[in-house]
């Protein structure tokens, strides 16, 4: 037979969500097919929709002044359907280095970049990004010189903000699909330099 | 002042220029606040007008939130705000704030 695993009760927060879903779909608020295709259309959005829109921009430069114009417009040029998102584009330049967070909970440009980290959301990174940014980048593996302003946008109320990372060197000649591999989602956080 | 996001609700009219000093009024209301904590009472440097909004503080009353409030997109020097800030004078925070949590500076 089949190991059907260990008997795990719900958790706190399980139980919440299912009794909350059930008490919606009884009282016809929500059906559950409705649930099912936000569930679905929530695991299509992944970081490789902010991938593709990054390497567009590294090789088109017209799309890349109106991506950073308006970020929501250039992204449904690309197909990207996000009416509701008012997304802002951030550069990162040789002298300016962007980093996301929010402080107050854990708002995050899912359209394009799908569902946050778990760190994401955590305390600590939504602590620690604003006092101390540059501490938090070099765990993550990059120290950033003096030289280099470090920007924290804290997305606390409409807005959701996209870092455009700089292109990696040696990568010219590189097409689209080549060059979106290269970007990573905690480049797009700004977590990272590419 | 054109917003970065136009809306076409009812809004109060917005009062600040980009480039103005505002500061962040000092006040702790219950509910639901979208102003953080720790830049209450700081001085900043309006950056951009984002557009007019539903005051969440009255949504999450289940009320509708209009007249919509101007979002203005507000500029800090980190070393302002964290007095032992790690880091050169150039670097900044950049949070979205109501125009009823600005005073002029």
């Amino acid at each position: 037979m089949k190991d059907q695993g260990t008997y795990q009760p719900y958790s706190y927060y399980q139980l919440m969500e299912t009794s909350l879903r059930e008490l919606l779909v009884e009282k016809g608020i929500v059906s559950d097919e409705a649930v099912n295709a936000e569930v679905t259309a929530m695991r299509e959005r992944q970081p490789e929709r902010g991938s593709k829109v990054v390497a567009h921009a590294w090789l088109d430069d017209a799309f890349r002044q109106r991506l950073l114009k308006n970020g929501t417009a250039a992204c449904e040029e690309l197909g990207l359907e996000i009416p509701a998102l008012k997304l802002v584009v951030v550069e990162n330049t040789p002298q300016v280095h962007n980093l996301v967070v929010c402080t107050l909970c854990s708002c995050y440009p899912w359209p394009v970049l799908g569902l946050p980290p778990v760190w994401y959301k955590s305390p600590p990174y939504r602590s620690r990004a604003v006092i101390d940014p540059r501490g938090v980048i070099a765990e993550f593996g990059t120290i950033l010189p003096d030289n280099v302003e470090v920007r924290v946008w804290d997305s606390t109320a409409e807005v959701r903000y996209l870092v455009l990372p700089e292109q990696p060197a040696d990568t010219d000649g590189l097409d689209e699909d080549a060059l979106a591999v290269l970007v990573t989602r905690d480049g797009m956080i700004g977590t990272a330099r590419l | 002042m054109k917003p970065q996001f136009a809306t076409d609700y009812p809004a109060v009219a917005a009062k600040f220029k980009t480039g103005e000093r505002v500061r962040v009024r000092k006040t702790a209301p219950l509910g639901h606040i979208r102003t953080p904590f720790y830049i209450r009472g700081h001085v900043g440097e309006i950056e951009r007008f984002c557009g007019a909004f539903p005051n969440p503080e009255e949504l999450a009353q289940m009320r509708d939130g209009l007249p919509a409030q101007p979002l203005y997109r507000v500029r800090f020097k980190q070393k302002k705000v964290w007095p032992d800030y790690h880091g050169p004078d150039s670097d900044v925070v950049e949070i979205e704030i109501f125009q009823h949590w600005l005073e002029k500076a």
